[in-house]
């Protein structure tokens, strides 16, 4: 396919050019550029008159329009008169309709660079910002736990029930692979070193006290993090995204009683029951590797554990789940609320919850075991 | 210009979504150069008939021609061949909202042509234009207003120099002028380029200004009850629900 456009230009008299369009004008062809005009113009500066003579044009499309508008800016530039009678009628029309509205002038252009200390001052700015939204929406959730307390808080039962749902019943099966294998992982590794003792017995207490006081609510944590708190801000972000959140507010109803304090209560309450369920899955990994591989009884094993696992570390474990289960809720709700407009900015609160939740789970951690340790539990 | 040669050709249509049907028995002609209207009232499949057309969604019953090519018989990349040749402005703009509108634009661009990115950037800077959005290349959709986006997901449906340009709801949510200026636009590319145009709409003041052909399809009925040129629809109809849909339920 060889269709090209052509272009010749004659001067019939001392200030015009005339410029004669053939061919097939197609964007995607081959086209002459606007510069060769210009070029010729800039040679010729007597010249104050552009014409066009277009009758041997055949077809034309957006690549005849770009060349003209091309030589229109030019052509203002230079404060040459651009004749366009004889264009195509309808070329004629679409320049118009394009030049209907000014062009706006205030635009930006592209991001340009900043210095490394301006960088280091945004960082820094936003980094207290989004500590003290944290906060802020910390006293919201604080409020918004009194109202409940007083029974005025505004949610619907049946949300709560399907989050519950969500984040527990449906959330089994992950715990259980997870938490089994991390059982097994640990009994491997404590039989290894146990083993040069003869003291393969002790791998019974190992994963019985890492996985009930530790080990178990980390794990859950974790995975509830990816799982649920990223879906929560997903949902949020997009509740956001399509004004429902504004529609709420403009209702009278808070957002904080009728979609956070849901989801914070449900993940609060089903964390430790997921937990418990961890533990024993946790267990049941350590006493396969027991049982099977280190020729430990089953009894013996299980009175092993029993005897090591005392009532403190099971209430630690527990204790420390509800309080990564808050964490995720909470992150995964703060993230939501403060999503963007857009679907890239669900997918950053998405990543944002997550990394959120499990920061914080990681902390809270060190901070129970270091106040574990003062307390000498 | 020499026309009255289909362009897309309808037949024996049914829509519908599992067990529900929407519309049945739809036989209608879109022909080279017409401005297309697809009229009727809330939830009466409208837009399905767009998803329709351009293969989002197919058919339960009946075909789609396109030219002679029977569109959803034909094997997917077939199908694909055909819809790259036409743009679709969707009902809230669908822009990429992690592009900049220049970006929105230039992608189809980059995909199907091989310009250079000079001339892409002059070809999206006269889409834009045209579209009275002159300047605001550099704008990422969240930041722009609702009637904004709608119309430069029409610059984005134009940017190839379709041969059919599919409207979903192209006015709705605009300003009477900007309205009236999109109907220009419609007009003018039609006008200038050829383009086939296929407008879904409920906008009579649009339907009249530039129909010239449409379809009714009539919830109550679940067909189609009427075609032709909206004009001519209303001088001479006696159905009593399209002359309500088309007085804006006024008494005559």
């Amino acid at each position: 396919m060889t269709a090209r456009g052509e272009m010749v230009m004659e001067q019939p008299s001392e200030d015009t050019l005339k410029v004669i369009l053939s061919g097939h004008w197609k964007l995607g062809g081959e086209l002459p550029g606007a510069d060769k005009v210009q070029q010729t113009l800039e040679a010729r500066p007597g010249v104050r008159n552009l014409v066009f003579d277009t009758r041997e044009l055949v077809h034309w499309d957006t690549g005849l329009l770009t060349f003209l508008v091309n030589l229109g800016t030019f052509c203002s530039r230079q404060k040459i008169r651009l004749n366009r009678d004889g264009l195509p009628p309808g070329a004629q029309r679409l320049l118009e309709l394009a030049s209907a509205v000014p062009e706006k002038t205030d635009a930006r252009q592209a991001a340009e660079g900043v210095s490394f200390l301006t960088h280091l001052g945004n960082q820094t700015v936003d980094f207290f910002r989004s500590a003290g939204e944290m906060l802020e929406f910390l006293g919201d959730t604080v409020i918004a736990v009194q109202r409940l307390l007083r029974g005025k808080a505004q949610y619907r039962r049946s949300d709560l029930g399907l989050i519950i749902q969500a984040c527990s019943a449906q959330a089994l099966p992950i715990v259980s692979l997870i938490c089994f294998l991390v059982g097994l992982i640990l009994a491997f590794i404590g039989a290894i070193q146990l083993k040069l003792f003869g003291a393969q017995i002790y791998v019974a207490d190992l994963v019985g006290i890492a996985m009930v006081r530790l080990m178990a609510a980390i794990m859950t944590g974790i995975v509830m993090a990816g799982r649920t708190g990223g879906a929560f801000a997903a949902q949020l972000g997009t509740m956001q995204v399509n004004q429902e959140i504004d529609a709420l507010k403009t209702l009278g109803i808070s957002p904080m009683e009728f979609l956070v304090l849901p989801r914070m209560l449900a993940l609060g309450l089903m964390m430790p029951l997921l937990c418990l369920y961890a533990n024993f899955m946790g267990i049941l990994g350590g006493m396969v590797v027991g049982v099977w591989m280190l020729d430990i009884g089953f009894i013996q094993y299980y009175n092993q554990t029993a005897a090591a696992v005392n009532l403190w570390n099971l209430g630690i474990g527990l204790f420390s789940g509800t309080v990564f289960g808050v964490i995720v809720a909470l992150a995964g709700c703060l993230r939501g609320m403060q999503c963007g407009r857009s679907a890239s900015a669900v997918g950053d609160a998405a990543t944002s919850a997550v990394v959120t939740a499990i920061v914080g789970i990681i902390v809270s951690t060190a901070v129970i075991t270091v106040l574990c340790n003062f307390l000498g539990i | 210009m020499t026309e009255k040669e289909a362009h897309i050709t309808v037949r024996d249509l049914t829509m519908a979504y599992g067990d529900f049907v929407l519309m049945r028995d739809l036989t209608f002609t879109i022909n080279r150069g017409d401005i297309f209207i697809v009229m009727g009232g809330s939830g009466c499949g409208k837009s399905t008939m767009m998803t329709i057309l351009i293969g989002l969604k197919a058919p339960a019953k009946g075909k789609v021609f396109y030219g002679e090519v029977d569109f959803w018989g034909a094997d997917p990349p077939t199908r694909a061949q055909i819809i790259r040749r036409a743009g679709v402005m969707y009902q809230s703009g669908a822009l990429w909202s992690s592009m900049t509108l220049a970006e929105n634009i230039a992608l189809p661009l980059e995909t199907y042509t091989d310009l250079s990115p000079a001339r892409i950037r002059e070809v999206v800077k006269l889409k834009l234009a045209l579209v009275g959005m002159a300047g605001f290349e550099e704008f990422y959709p969240s930041e722009i207003s609702g009637g904004m986006q709608k119309r430069a997901g029409i610059a984005r449906a134009m940017a190839l120099d379709p041969e059919i340009l599919f409207f979903d709801e192209p006015s709705a949510g605009l300003d009477p002028v900007s309205a009236r200026r999109l109907d220009d636009l419609i007009l003018e590319l039609r006008e200038s380029l050829g383009t086939t145009m296929v407008v879904v709409t409920h906008e009579l003041a649009s339907i009249f200004a530039i129909g010239s052909n449409s379809v009714f399809l009539d919830v109550s009925q679940r067909t189609m009850t009427a075609t032709g040129n909206p004009n001519q629809l209303l001088a001479e109809t006696r159905d009593p629900n399209l002359r309500l849909f088309l007085t804006r339920g006024e008494k005559s």
